[in-house]
């Protein structure tokens, strides 16, 4: 007899010990328990078992009544059994209690999201159209605040040359310094169509700068701040590297996708980029609008590439152009320009690199700038 | 009602396993028992096992339906508790003279050695099947103990259909029937 079979034949005698067969099958079955004789064993068999059943069954069901009755009849004090202490009284409380703390957590739950839902019901909503996009559209609003915040920062440095008000950003990413004199490095695409083009530092006070050179088939640019406020930096913390990353090598970028500057992780999945791209290489990582332009970096802090676009189709999935491309950008900007550039070097030692994230995450902020244009 | 009557009351409710009647016997007994065991070199957590084993004897008396009480409850009791213990003291030798009696003593000799055999055959059976492990355990326990339909196991265990439940209950089945069967014999010889 094969497994399904016996499946069958012992479904049948189950139903048959149960009665829950119609009064023919059951005649049926009986003729057959009476013919075959297996099959007459294994109803006798199976009867007894299934009764030992029943009787472990009730006989666990009544032993646990007794512990309930003893541990409550206990706590109530009506018999003088050691009550319970410590932990076993916690314990027995929680059991006692967890449906009425069940309840009240619940409540407490149902509560705090209704009162979420009715602040987010009234707070402004996020333009969730923006976000396929990946430079981002800043909105009016925010770019009031940005005013309100340049003027105070005007107030507090009566020096620092006030931006003409009237211009309104729309649209922004990222970038990030390879010379503390102020050259940056952000994607084309961010800069394309720029009248002006201004860069923020985390603290938030905004630069002018001008863009110095831009491939749109690398998507890459060289922005330089041209704005006297700005203090030149010193030595970059982060090397700009010339070699390629490993698969799986594990990558961070910082970026400001928001207002803020916003930390993320992932790792390079892919050694080329979109449709086999050789330029750029395949890295998982979350990335919103606004991080286009914005640093990845390796382990060591060397600048492993530029977070450059995102496939839509397909979350965490970001593209950035090898950072070996700094390198040919700048040497094509040197070849065009003979004084300003000559002397631009970039770093390919890493000074963070045996730092722990938190730290080199602390060292590589003040280089990374949010890009804003109009 | 004469305390009689109450008895058998309390014994019927015993028998369906219903709550307020075990409590009240639980309540009236539980402090005899408990002197008995710990005047003779007993512990707290000795009298509540003995305890709970006499109300386990009187459970099964009461669900045979041919127990009478000839006795007060209060004796009953007693009588099987003192005759559990003194096995529990012989067999841990830390005891072997008599213990002494403030209750008077009905004869329950019989009562305890089926006891003791059921006993040990349920524990069997909670060791077999808890040896089968997950999902087994639960399984079997929700078919065979909590009587629930293979449908409704079916969706609690995840299993896309009531035919993938049967076949892996069916498994499960053959293993503790195994296990059943052996010591069942071996038990019977």
């Amino acid at each position: 007899m094969n497994e399904s079979n016996d499946i069958m034949i012992l479904d049948a005698v189950e139903r048959y010990i149960r009665g829950e067969m119609n009064p023919d099958e059951r005649l049926h079955f009986e003729n057959l328990r009476k013919t075959n004789g297996e099959i007459d064993q294994l109803v006798v068999e199976h009867t007894l078992f299934l009764q030992q059943m029943n009787r472990f069954g009730e006989w666990q069901k009544f032993r646990s009544t007794l512990n309930e009755v003893h541990t409550d009849l206990t706590e109530q004090g009506k018999i003088d059994s050691d009550r319970l202490k410590g932990k076993a009284r916690v314990v027995y409380l929680w059991n006692k209690y967890k449906r009425v703390t069940a309840i009240a957590a619940s409540i407490a739950g149902i509560t705090a999201l209704s009162i979420s839902g009715l602040v987010w019901s009234v707070s402004p909503k996020p333009d969730n159209s923006k976000l396929q996009d990946l430079s981002r559209q800043l909105q009016i609003v925010k770019q009031d605040q940005r005013n309100q915040k340049t003027v105070i920062n005007q107030l507090q440095d009566q020096t620092k040359m006030p931006l003409d008000p009237s211009i309104l950003y729309k649209s922004g990413g990222s970038g990030f310094l390879i010379d503390g004199k102020g050259l940056l490095v952000t994607n084309a695409h961010v800069v394309r169509d720029a009248t002006n083009i201004a860069v923020q530092d985390r603290a938030g006070v905004v630069y002018n700068a001008v863009v110095a050179f831009a491939d749109f088939d690398k998507d890459i640019a060289i922005l330089r701040i041209q704005d006297n406020n700005f203090k030149p930096m010193g030595p970059l913390p982060y090397a700009i590297s010339k070699a390629t990353t490993d698969l799986a090598e594990p990558v961070f970028t910082l970026g400001y996708p928001r207002d803020e500057i916003v930390y993320g992780e992932g790792y390079l999945s892919a050694k080329t980029g979109f449709d086999g791209d050789t330029l750029s290489c395949q890295i998982a990582i979350a990335a919103n609008p606004g991080n286009s332009g914005g640093p990845i970096l390796n382990h060591s802090g060397e600048v492993v590439g530029i977070l450059s676009t995102r496939e839509t189709a397909a979350e965490g999935v970001v593209f950035a152009l090898q950072a070996k491309h700094i390198y040919k950008a700048l040497d094509e900007l040197k070849s065009k320009n003979d004084t300003l550039f000559q002397r631009v070097k970039l770093n390919s030692k890493s000074s963070i690199a045996g730092l722990d994230r938190t730290q080199q995450v602390k060292k590589v902020e003040d280089y990374v700038f949010m890009v804003k244009v109009n | 009602m004469k305390p009689e009557n109450n008895e058998q009351l309390l014994l019927q409710g015993l028998a369906r396993n219903d709550k307020k009647a075990v409590e009240t016997i639980y309540k009236d007994h539980y402090s005899v028992i408990q002197s008995l065991i710990i005047n003779n070199n007993g512990s707290a957590d000795d009298a509540r096992d003995i305890f709970q084993e006499a109300m386990i004897v009187l459970y099964e008396k009461a669900r045979s339906g041919s127990f009478e009480l000839h006795c007060q409850l209060r004796t009953y009791i007693y009588s099987v508790a003192r005759r559990l213990w003194l096995k529990r003291l012989q067999q841990s030798r830390r005891f072997s003279g008599e213990i002494v009696n403030t209750e008077e003593v009905v004869h329950v000799e019989e009562d305890v050695e089926e006891h003791v055999k059921r006993d040990l055959e349920f524990g069997m059976m909670e060791k077999a099947i808890i040896g089968l492990g997950e999902p087994c355990k639960s399984l079997l326990e929700a078919f065979y103990i909590q009587k629930k339909n293979m449908q409704e196991i079916a969706s609690n265990f995840g299993y896309t259909n009531a035919e993938n439940a049967k076949t892996q209950k069916y498994k499960c089945l053959m293993r503790l029937k195994k296990i059943f069967f052996t010591h069942y014999k071996n038990g019977t010889k």
